[in-house]
């Protein structure tokens, strides 16, 4: 088992109007084992000591699905590795002596509420514009009344599965959130169940998604390329074809 | 202190639809007079809230996240079990309901259970509309897994993200009834305390996490779904900001604490590797389906698992639990890793850790079809613990995941403070001393999607109300109470880190009130709790101030109220000369090590009434008989 010295580079601002600024912190003794947010728990404890004030982050799970952490970490939103959260990613991706350089998501419509914390709020909002089926509780018809091709339930299951981290907005140039509105819609849209209400449910995620300040998309696919969960772009192509027959 | 459990009469199958026949209701026009208060946002307060919302009542949803979708229900991997008899196999409400009361070890009540089991069918036909995307069979019809405690196939699931599927379904209808304006939904909000007013639930304190303002709201009628303690033990399965404080408030405020020592403990983790640890993570109990559990024969064998011959391998399991095999309920698995370790028979560096081997489900079904089913656990694996566990064995050891007790209800899922409701984990009710696997969404959903909306009415039409704002001095004296307990912690600016305090009450609680537990360690514990209860109120050094975020005051506050649990835990579990379920005193176990009951004196819900702290935590206990009618008392045999 072998212990690392890593250098860290952390955008601290103390709350959304302070500018902020990067400080450097020297942490000796970090394990292969531990996790990255392991390892800024383990800073913490010694600025906390040192009568610092420790840096904040968002966190909860730690399992890689409630979607909380959501930091860039060396340009990259949840860091090096394919597919991993930031709370899934290990120390033993990184060698003694490296400098990480680690920041909040960058994007007008996330603003900073303290050090890597921002404020997510604006994809709660696109999701209460229309991104549900509208059934009130109680008038749900049998289960298996409805068959759904196995094919098609994997395929909303592969969009469902996004945890609403935001690292799409974070690394797309646009700050668009289409990955995330596109997933929501190819999950809802191609399901039977959702088809009474497509149109405005695709209508209405898109309409709220440029509301909030979220760029438009340029094929650059990089949300992709960072996405925790692996859902793919063509999310974007069906909501873009969902919304132009609605509109339509 | 009333503790009537209100359970309807007349035959088990009919005790819930005759409650709903005689539940008042509120009138249409009448309903948007009431406002509900619900505190979590996970599958029991989403659900609750979003039904309540659907009926026309205004609800004030309240949680820590900075979104609803993140309560910690979103982990649940395996999957919700339901009595829809899809596989033909002989399943029904009567065999779901009877599974887990035997699962529970006989300490839950029938007719919770029952209702429970009947809503079953609900919950799956609800999540279907909503577009949960279940897993299918070619036929595009549900399909179905097996679960540990059932001879059945009965658990519908969502690869392994059953939870988040569930979760997102409560939650995107709880965004519709924001959109609607029903629900005014208020994230990075902590409740501080609960307000009581003439006898009657009408408000809480809550902290606003980004700004650090006290804030006082009142309402007709209080529901929490704030989840369960097992981060009381520092190590477990739950996310890092589950916590206790709001139920604990609650108790302090009247509520009755029921059953606080029935904590489960989940076989299937991944073991502990370091004193860094900050958590650890479950691999979903539908592994065991496929995976074989073993450790070698021979004392200190470490020899890698593939050069262990099959006849020098200890399928500890299969051997002494021939009918369910892998599949025992969570406790015997746990306790049996517990017994091999204990013989010297574990494996890994510490020692503390079992095998769960694929390798004969590999070379039955095929690496494809092991990959379709567990792909994503195994890769999840494969990122924490660095081995592959196609071609190794995985190592696993038990872990704190559930936590059966919690504050006590009626069968209306109200507390013994009037207009204040529990539901979900926060509540005692369904799985008496363990649950069983699949259970949790259940109960979480059962509770709010289809008892909350008809109780809660009953009570708002049952009651009168007299006009309350937030001025009232009640709400003053509580929004002060919180904001002094937070400068005090401010203050002390001692020498020890918060974690550090909580890493020390964790360890406590694992070695003495965690798989076994003996009256003479309890008692240890109990004096070692106090102790360091009261260096922390000397030493704990709390950074920064309250006016503004800092998640380590919230840490530091919510580990104030584990302190004082942890003592209570250990005095319930003193209290209980029994061993039952998840519980097993080392004084009364066969010498198979299996759970020797005490039904003449122990079946009854332990319910603690709060006194105070002072030095020492001073409690009274009640206690609420339970009463079998309709199944009779048997030792569980798994064998």
């Amino acid at each position: 088992m072998s212990e690392m010295t890593i250098n860290l580079k952390i955008w601290r601002q103390k709350n959304t109007t302070d500018a902020g600024r990067f400080e450097d912190y020297l942490l000796p003794g970090v394990n292969e084992h531990m996790s990255f947010l392991e390892m800024l728990d383990v800073l913490n404890e010694k600025l906390m000591k040192e009568g610092g004030d420790p840096v904040e982050f968002d966190h909860d799970c730690r399992e890689g699905i409630c979607g909380s952490c959501n930091m860039v970490i060396n340009g990259r939103a949840h860091g090096p590795k394919h597919q991993t959260a930031a709370c899934q990613l290990h120390m033993r991706n990184y060698n003694d002596g490296d400098t990480i350089v680690i920041e909040p998501p960058r994007a007008a419509s996330f603003p900073v509420i303290k050090d890597l914390v921002v404020d997510r709020s604006a994809l709660d909002r696109i999701i209460e514009a229309g991104g549900y089926i509208s059934v009130k509780t109680g008038a749900a018809p049998e289960a298996n009344l409805i068959p759904v091709p196995q094919e098609v339930s994997n395929q909303a299951f592969d969009y469902a599965t996004c945890i609403g981290c935001g690292a799409c907005v974070a690394a797309c140039p646009n700050s668009s959130a289409s990955l995330f509105t596109g997933a929501k819609l190819s999950h809802l849209n191609s399901l039977p169940q959702g088809q009474p209400e497509k149109d405005k449910r695709s209508i209405a995620m898109v309409h709220q998604m440029e509301k909030e300040g979220f760029g438009d998309c340029s094929n650059y696919a990089e949300c992709e390329a960072v996405c925790p969960v692996g859902i793919s772009i063509s999310a974007i192509a069906q909501m873009r074809r969902d919304y132009v027959k609605a509109v339509f | 202190m009333n503790l009537d459990p209100k359970i309807p009469s007349g035959p088990l199958e009919e005790k819930w639809k005759t409650h709903l026949k005689d539940v008042k209701l509120v009138s249409p026009n009448n309903k948007r007079k009431y406002s509900v208060i619900v505190v979590g946002t996970g599958l029991a307060g989403a659900s609750a809230a979003a039904s309540l919302a659907e009926l026309g009542y205004n609800v004030k949803t309240f949680c820590i996240q900075d979104s609803a979708r993140r309560a910690h229900s979103i982990a649940a991997q395996g999957g919700i079990n339901a009595a829809k008899n899809y596989q033909n196999d002989g399943d029904s409400v009567w065999r779901l309901f009877y599974d887990t009361i035997k699962g529970g070890d006989y300490r839950s009540r029938e007719a919770n259970v029952y209702r429970l089991a009947e809503n079953s069918n609900h919950i799956i036909d609800q999540a279907v509309a909503q577009g949960v995307p279940f897993g299918r069979e070619y036929g595009g019809l549900l399909d179905n897994r097996s679960f540990g405690g059932a001879q059945v196939s009965r658990t519908f699931y969502s690869r392994g993200q059953t939870g988040q599927q569930l979760l997102l379904g409560a939650y995107q209808a709880m965004m519709k009834e924001v959109h609607s304006g029903k629900i005014q939904n208020y994230p990075r909000q902590e409740m501080m305390d609960l307000v009581v007013v003439d006898g009657k639930a009408r408000g809480i304190i809550t902290r606003d996490l980004v700004s650090g303002e006290i804030q006082k709201w009142y309402a007709d009628a209080v529901v929490l779904c704030t989840g369960g303690y097992g981060n009381v033990f520092y190590l477990s399965t739950n996310a890092k900001n589950s916590n206790v404080t709001a139920a604990w408030r609650c108790h302090k405020r009247g509520a009755a604490f029921a059953n606080p020592c029935f904590v489960q403990i989940h076989p299937t983790c991944i073991p502990v590797s370091g004193d860094y640890q900050s958590k650890l993570t479950l691999m979903s109990e539908s592994l065991r389906n496929d995976g074989r559990v073993w450790v070698p024969k021979k004392k200190g064998d470490k020899r890698k698992p593939n050069e262990i011959p099959e006849e020098e391998r200890y399928y500890f399991l299969e051997e002494r639990y021939p009918s369910f095999g892998n599949l025992v309920p969570r406790d015997v698995a746990s306790r049996n890793a517990k017994l091999v370790t204990d013989d010297g028979l574990g494996v890994g560096e510490t020692g503390l850790a079992v095998y769960l081997d694929f390798r004969d489900a590999i070379k039955r079904e095929g690496k494809d079809v092991i990959q379709a089913k567990y792909g994503n656990l195994f890769d999840m694996y494969e990122n924490i613990a660095d081995e592959n566990p196609y071609e190794t064995p995985m190592k696993i050891f038990p872990a704190v995941h559930y936590t059966m007790g919690g504050l006590w209800v009626d069968y209306n899922l109200m507390s013994n403070i009037p207009g204040l409701f529990v539901a979900g984990e926060a509540n005692f009710s369904d799985h008496g001393a363990n649950r069983l696997g699949a259970s949790a969404l259940m109960q979480g959903l059962s509770d709010g999607y289809f008892i909350i909306p008809y109780t809660v009415g009953n009570y708002l039409a049952d009651n009168d109300f007299s006009k309350v704002t937030t001025d009232h001095e009640a709400f003053t004296e509580a929004a002060e109470t919180s904001a002094k307990q937070l400068d005090k912690l401010l203050s002390i600016q001692g020498n020890k880190t918060i974690i550090e305090f909580h890493r020390e009450l964790g360890k406590i609680m694992w070695d003495k009130v965690g798989i076994s537990r003996s009256k003479e360690g309890l008692e240890s514990a109990i004096s070692q709790i106090r102790k360091l209860r009261e260096e922390f109120w000397q030493n704990v050094r709390v950074p920064g101030e309250a006016g503004y975020y800092n998640k380590y005051l919230e840490y530091a506050h919510r580990l104030v109220d584990y302190f004082e649990l942890a003592e209570l835990m250990a005095l319930d579990a003193i209290d209980r000369n029994e061993s039952c379920g998840c519980h097993l005193r080392d004084e009364y176990q066969s010498e198979e090590g299996e759970a020797i009951r005490n039904d003449d004196d122990f079946a009854y819900v332990a319910a603690w009434e709060y006194l105070g702290v002072n030095g020492k935590l001073e409690t009274k206990l009640h206690k609420e008989p339970l009463q079998f009618e309709f199944v009779e008392m048997k030792q569980r045999s798994y064998k």
